[in-house]
């Protein structure tokens, strides 16, 4: 596997391997190693062409951890914002010995362009294209559930998740439904019918516009961060009335199975689609979510890059 | 395909490693023994619980995961990483025994006497393997050895335990010339 | 003036009768069984189906302004190629062909060209903005002697506005070629929008922006009884609401590009910009509905809405590059694969789609006609039997924006005849300079 691009790109058993490294390394993490000399002699380039302050950190702590060396190229200031198009400034990051690119972008489908037109001969891992997906976002979600939820399986086999929110326009409700579904999961999305796509019948999951006989059901609940600016693009009539009807206030939550787990990939809006107490509670495992993307993402780029070629007869 | 190790030998080697490792240590007090996983981890264990019935107390003893040390990673698909398991009384100061099952060309010890150094700083590190087959291609040595086995290298050595494999065997296949 | 004459042997002519063609001073002086002419160059034209020339009532030449892209020139070089003899300049040019001055221009490059004849395309309204209508009387009466008008590449959305266009041509004998897309539904669109945009997180381009732009303007038609075309249908729903008006006696006629009788929306998934194109393709059910609207006649005529765009405006993302494909050297063998490989089609409807009815719509006299002794020599030969690769390397257009590189395509064009005067022979090109 060269490339990540989208959670197509793996099977079950890849993904469960991911999952499971990821465990490992999470163990080595907390006990008293903090660097593995594993991609040392690597760089691994950053390219936000997007603004994004956590998922940027967070790869470049996973790869720093494994003493790859990490090149930040984002948006602001560079020759990306200067209109350079994707294509030279992929040719620039060749030229410079890029072995992978991590690339988030506000164009779906732009990790895809730069890893088909071989622009550069690195591996290109997806940090979020578009409203596409944002693969590593999912996995890090997988593994959280499974961590809290898993029982000891290694896949995610009967559990119950709600995704609720902007599915619309997220690219983490994508790789989510994907990858849970693949994983064994049932999923259900929950949105006011204006932002949900057309076409999501299609998808491995039930749709609901009812939040609240939603709640009760489910193993975890995943809000998707709402933006202001779909109010003005007529998706819903304002911030009160979508609170009302899709946000994750204590009431919500204390009608929460006793085992659920709250979920959000941030940035959060405190108040809109997740009150601050539902935040800030026990049952919030936002803030982990973070510590274990460092870990899935050292894990994705163990996998990814410390291999070599595949050989025929290899295991 | 030859036998080299039935399993009584292996169960009389390993019996004989355990003696011999703590009368060079003067006893457990200060040993933490490490299995390299996969078959070195059991062997590991075995041993760890023979010790423990000569002396007549626990022994810290637990696994070393050399994955992410290797220096051979480019050269195949990427390995799953085995699980590392550090006893609680660590190493620091201790002298820890690495066990393995196969000695050949060196390259997982020094791997692992890397993954070591991370973890803290022994006193000593000593080896112990099942088999040394030769062959090496650093300057590294085992202090303790179930047997030596002379080999080629074009014949391969199969070490195969009942926990993994069902049976105790030693085997070595393929042609000396 | 003397040209050459040219004795073509053995054709299928409109795929039936084999017969001889002599062209001679730019019309068919003769056309029989058997011909023999000493002073002619004899053309064995056996296997190979003769067909009125091709007319396009559909093409962005893109000069003046973007010459980057295209040219007149190199815009009727690839037509010659594709068996074209006439293009039709969409108005979406820089500056807009709105004003007399414009559409002149481009008829003189066309003419200087010498390969096709070019027939500009006026603006509706000034600018292409949708508000005032443009100088349509003066339009028509100059040289270039327009009469269609569109706002392609645009929608004339306001419904007053096409109200007022369309009884306004009435006095010229104009036609309305409407871009039926509404745009309040089609805000930062990229693809059709369905499965697959969901999927791939890319704007849906809905049907119904199409369709309710089609509803308005049929009923518009009917109500100022005046001419209205619809450029390049994509949808079933489009199809319909197309039979109905017609069987109330609607004047309206509509064109589908090869494309559209192809290709579908799950080309996208590569996120290759090179299936972007503006309206989006669609699918598998929009094609079968419109490969059958195109053998009942319901869909008048094949256009290619050939679109060249520069490699930049494609090699990117996306949601950053040009709508757009080629297609004037393809259309033909993709109207083969499509409708007369698949039995829906025979020559002679092929001849109606492709030349009689655009020339008809178009008003352009000398073209469409009838294979006849007597008639313009405006010829098209295609070999049915031979297939060929498309190359995007190797295509005369200035851009490269083809969909159907690598594709193997049934039907190989291989001569062109241009008011009695080859343009094509063999597959190749000929250089009006050289002669």
């Amino acid at each position: 596997m060269r490339h990540l691009l989208s959670i197509n790109d793996l099977s079950a058993t890849d993904a469960i391997g991911i999952l499971d490294t990821a465990t490992e390394l999470a163990r080595i993490n907390d006990g008293q190693v903090k660097k593995l000399p594993t991609l040392r002699g690597r760089t691994i380039v950053n390219l936000f062409a997007e603004d994004s302050t956590r998922t940027r950190i967070s790869f470049e702590a996973a790869a720093k951890r494994l003493s790859a060396d990490v090149i930040n190229f984002s948006a602001k200031g560079s020759s990306l914002s200067k209109g350079e198009s994707l294509k030279d400034t992929a040719q620039t990051l060749q030229a410079m010995g890029a072995d992978a690119v991590v690339i988030r972008h506000s164009a779906s489908g732009a990790a895809q362009r730069l890893a088909d037109l071989e622009w550069m001969s690195g591996s290109v891992i997806n940090a979020g294209d578009g409203t596409h997906e944002h693969p590593s976002q999912a996995l890090l979600d997988a593994f959280t559930i499974r961590k809290h939820l898993g029982k000891g399986a290694s896949d995610l086999k009967g559990l119950r998740i709600a995704i609720v929110g902007d599915v619309l326009h997220s690219r983490v409700a994508r790789s989510n439904v994907l990858l849970l579904s693949m994983l064994g999961a049932d999923v259900v999305l929950v949105a006011p019918p204006t932002l949900m796509p057309v076409g999501v019948e299609s998808w491995p999951a039930t749709i609901s516009y009812d939040f609240d006989a939603v709640v009760p059901n489910v193993d975890a609940i995943m809000m998707l961060r709402v933006q202001q600016e779909r109010m003005s693009d007529l998706f819903f009539p304002n911030s009160r009335e979508y609170s009302r009807y899709f946000g994750l206030n204590s009431e919500r939550m204390s009608a929460m199975a006793k085992h659920a787990i709250v979920m959000h990939p941030g940035p959060m809006n405190r108040g809109l689609e997740i009150a601050a107490d539902v935040a800030d509670s026990a049952r919030s495992v936002i803030v982990e979510q973070v510590t274990n993307g460092v870990n899935v993402r050292m894990a994705i780029l163990y996998v990814l890059l410390a291999g070599g070629p595949l050989e025929v007869g290899s295991n | 395909m030859s036998v080299a190790l039935s399993a009584q030998d292996i169960s009389r080697a390993l019996t004989r490693i355990s003696h011999e490792i703590l009368e060079k240590n003067h006893g457990s007090s200060e040993i933490t023994v490490l299995g390299i996983p996969t078959r070195g981890a059991h062997l590991a264990a075995r041993i760890a619980a023979i010790m423990s019935s000569i002396e007549g107390k626990e022994i810290a003893h637990g696994t070393l995961d050399i994955t992410l040390y290797r220096d051979d990673l480019r050269l195949r698909a990427p390995r799953a990483i085995m699980p590392t398991f550090i006893p609680p009384i660590g190493i620091q100061g201790r002298d820890v025994i690495l066990i393995d099952d196969v000695l050949y060309s060196g390259r997982t010890i020094r791997a692992a006497l890397d993954a070591l150094g991370e973890v803290g700083r022994p006193r000593t590190v000593q080896l112990a393997v099942l088999v040394d087959r030769g062959h090496r291609q650093l300057p590294i040595r085992a202090d303790f050895v179930g047997k030596n086995l002379p080999t080629s290298e074009k014949q391969s050595v199969r070490v195969s335990l009942t926990e993994i494999d069902g049976v105790d065997e030693v085997v070595i296949e393929g042609e000396a010339n | 003036m003397t040209t050459q004459r040219f004795l073509l042997k053995s054709g299928k002519v409109l795929g039936a009768d084999t017969a001889d063609l002599l062209i001679s001073n730019g019309r068919i002086e003769a056309m029989s069984a058997s011909i023999t002419d000493e002073t002619a160059t004899v053309i064995d034209l056996k296997g190979s189906v003769v067909l009125p020339g091709l007319v396009d009532l559909h093409t962005h030449l893109r000069e003046p302004g973007r010459e980057d892209s295209e040219t007149v020139a190199s815009a009727s070089r690839a037509g010659a190629k594709g068996g074209f003899t006439a293009l039709s300049a969409m108005a979406n040019t820089s500056p807009v062909a709105d004003t007399a001055g414009v559409v002149e221009q481009v008829y003189r490059l066309g003419q200087e060209a010498g390969l096709v004849d070019v027939f500009p395309i006026g603006a509706v309204t000034q600018g292409l903005k949708g508000e005032q209508l443009s100088e349509i009387g003066a339009m028509t009466d100059s040289v270039a002697r327009v009469r269609v008008f569109s706002d392609d590449g645009n929608c004339v959305f306001d419904p007053l506005v096409m109200r007022r266009a369309l009884e306004y041509i009435k006095k010229f004998d104009g036609v309305i070629a409407q871009h039926a897309q509404e745009p309040r539904l089609t805000i930062g669109s990229q693809m059709n929008e369905g499965i697959v945009s969901s999927q791939l997180g890319l704007k849906g381009w809905p049907a119904i922006a199409e369709e309710a732009i089609i509803a308005r303007d049929v009923l518009l038609a009917d109500h100022v009884q005046s001419r209205l075309h619809i450029c390049h249908i994509t949808t079933a729903g489009g199809v319909e609401i197309i039979r109905w008006a017609k069987a109330r006696g609607i004047q309206v006629t509509a064109e589908v590009t090869p494309h559209h009788l192809l290709l579908t929306d799950d080309l996208a998934s590569s996120y290759d910009p090179v299936f972007k194109v503006n309206p989006p393709l669609r699918t598998e059910r929009d094609v079968s509905a419109l490969r059958e609207a195109l053998a009942d006649g319901t869909i008048d005529i094949v256009a290619t809405d050939h679109a060249p765009h520069t490699s930049e405006t494609k090699d990117c993302e996306w949601a950053q590059a040009s709508f757009g494909m080629i297609g004037l050297e393809t259309a033909l063998s993709i109207v083969t694969k499509t409708m007369v490989e698949s039995g829906l089609l025979d020559w002679v409807g092929v001849a109606q789609r492709m030349s009689t009815a655009p020339a008809l719509i178009g008003r352009y006299a000398n073209h469409g006609q009838q294979l006849v002794v007597g008639a313009p020599a405006h010829i098209t030969v295609i070999n049915p039997t031979k297939s060929w690769v498309v190359d995007r390397d190797l295509v005369l257009s200035k851009s490269r924006n083809t969909p159907y590189h690598g594709y193997e395509l049934p039907g190989l064009v291989t001569h062109t005849f241009f008011a009695g005067q080859a343009t094509m022979l063999d597959s190749k090109v000929t250089d009006k300079a050289v002669q």
